[in-house]
């Protein structure tokens, strides 16, 4: 059930990229006037990377993000996710690509207020058509991998922000997915959880080998990102390695947003 | 995928899931499925008044007016018209509310279905109970006023059978009204995009 396809096409160089931007332009109508809100975005994201996307609000930032997750279609260009043409796909299909493919973390957390964590964290286990029995010992495994073994069947309003974020986490790797988007996941949360909550994210990327995408200003992510990609004014300000930043947050930390 | 010639699984929402999260998410929401219910439970109470007083009125040997019976029929299918109107506004606005939540359901690889699955069997949740409560609400009230007027003579002539059937009755129109009545609201729900899941109110 949980078996992912590897069988992504390799560049010329043998790097992976698990999701490619071509020159994505997406304009809004705002009135009757037409707004760019990305103005022509290449980018190539490497299977299990960490990348956080970064940028004043009104930058595009979110924009991106949305087209990266397939919640919004470009105007122009396309974004492939492992070879395949987003453009392409139709309802059902994006719903499979959401449930199997991408793991979603929300700044507010989002869990269903009406479920348990661990219902919560089942749901998406059975839309991809699992069995009850399977979903709840994968759950509580997920809900134990999170440090939440001890609070299965707590709603989410008796779970502190960062107990829920954690749920939220376990609940985005519930089908083993190949990506986990990540909004501003610490935006909500105090500094120290926030730590934690990226932490959480690294350790899984290291040893599940899952490719974490980031929109976030938190500068926190700065350190453990393999690649910051700064966006401004709907365009790729710069593209920056976590080697050559360590040294640069200094300069950063003025900047606005 | 399909354009792969890779088949495309179905993502499924089975009926017992579903009927849990419905259920749930009426008590949970306790006060909002209240002023659902609102709805469905004074639109019943009135028809089963209605209906009782005729039968009270029949069983008493009283001679009725057959242009009574067509102002009452009219009266009953404008309030449960009115009711349906007020159940579908409850019912929007709990939609609104929910965006988030629907939103989120989405990313998790929800069909639209499932989000109109939901809300259906929630609204017939409501307007089932709202159907009994009206019920008893209607009897109630006339077999009560009836009392005052006319004193204990008025129990010979309530026929048992008859408010059985109209328990049956009201639950039937009352499950049907409220279903009909989240149509509207079931489809606004269904069309919420999935990135309304990531929207932050300022």
């Amino acid at each position: 059930m949980a078996v992912q396809p590897q069988t992504n096409q390799t560049s010329a160089t043998g790097t992976e990229y698990i999701v490619r931007c071509k020159d994505v332009v997406k304009e809004y109508m705002m009135g009757t006037q037409v707004v760019r809100a990305l103005n022509g975005v290449t980018l190539d994201i490497v299977r299990g990377e960490y990348l956080s996307i970064m940028g004043p609000s009104g930058s595009g930032k979110s924009t991106l993000f949305n087209m990266i997750g397939g919640l919004d279609k470009p105007t122009s260009g396309s974004v492939f996710i492992n070879d395949v043409d987003m453009a392409q796909l139709d309802a059902q299909e994006l719903a499979f690509l959401r449930c199997r493919t991408i793991g979603y973390i929300f700044q507010t957390f989002n869990l269903i207020p009406v479920m348990t964590a661990l219902e919560n964290v089942m749901l998406p286990m059975i839309f991809g058509g699992l069995s009850t029995d399977e979903a709840i010992d994968r759950g509580i495994e997920l809900l134990k991998l999170v440090g939440l073994g001890e609070r299965l069947h707590h709603k989410p309003n008796e779970l502190s922000g960062g107990q829920q974020q954690r749920v939220a986490i376990a609940r985005a790797l519930a089908n083993n997915p190949q990506i986990i988007l990540a909004d501003e996941p610490t935006g909500n949360l105090d500094l120290r959880t926030g730590k934690e909550i990226i932490e959480l994210l690294r350790q899984l990327n290291k040893e599940q080998g899952v490719t974490i995408i980031s929109a976030t200003h938190d500068l926190k992510m700065v350190d453990v990102s393999d690649r910051i990609v700064w966006i401004r004014d709907g365009r790729i300000d710069r593209v920056e390695e976590r080697a050559a930043v360590e040294v640069r947050v200094g300069d950063v930390e003025g900047t606005p947003g | 995928m399909r354009k792969d010639g890779r088949q495309v699984e179905r993502l499924q929402l089975p009926f017992r899931v579903a009927f849990h999260i419905s259920m749930q998410s009426v008590r949970i929401r306790f006060w909002r499925s209240v002023i659902t219910a609102a709805g469905t439970v004074l639109g019943i109470a009135f028809l089963v008044s209605v209906l009782t007083a005729m039968m009270i009125q029949r069983n008493s040997g009283a001679i009725t007016d057959p242009s009574e019976r067509y102002r009452m029929t009219w009266l009953v299918i404008m309030s449960l018209l009115v009711c349906l109107v007020g159940i579908t506004n409850a019912m929007l606005m709990s939609v609104t509310e929910r965006y988030k939540e629907i939103g989120t359901m989405k990313c998790l690889g929800a069909y639209d279905i499932f989000i109109v699955e939901l809300f259906f069997i929630e609204s017939a949740l409501v307007g089932l109970i709202a159907s009994v409560i009206g019920w008893f609400l209607g009897v109630f009230a006339v077999v009560l006023i009836k009392l005052f007027s006319d004193g204990f003579k008025v129990f010979g002539w309530i026929s048992l059978g008859e408010i059985f059937l109209y328990l049956i009755l009201s639950i039937v129109i009352g499950t049907l009204l409220s279903v009909i009545a989240t149509i509207i609201p079931a489809q606004v729900a269904a069309r919420m995009p999935a990135a309304a899941a990531l929207r932050v109110e300022v």
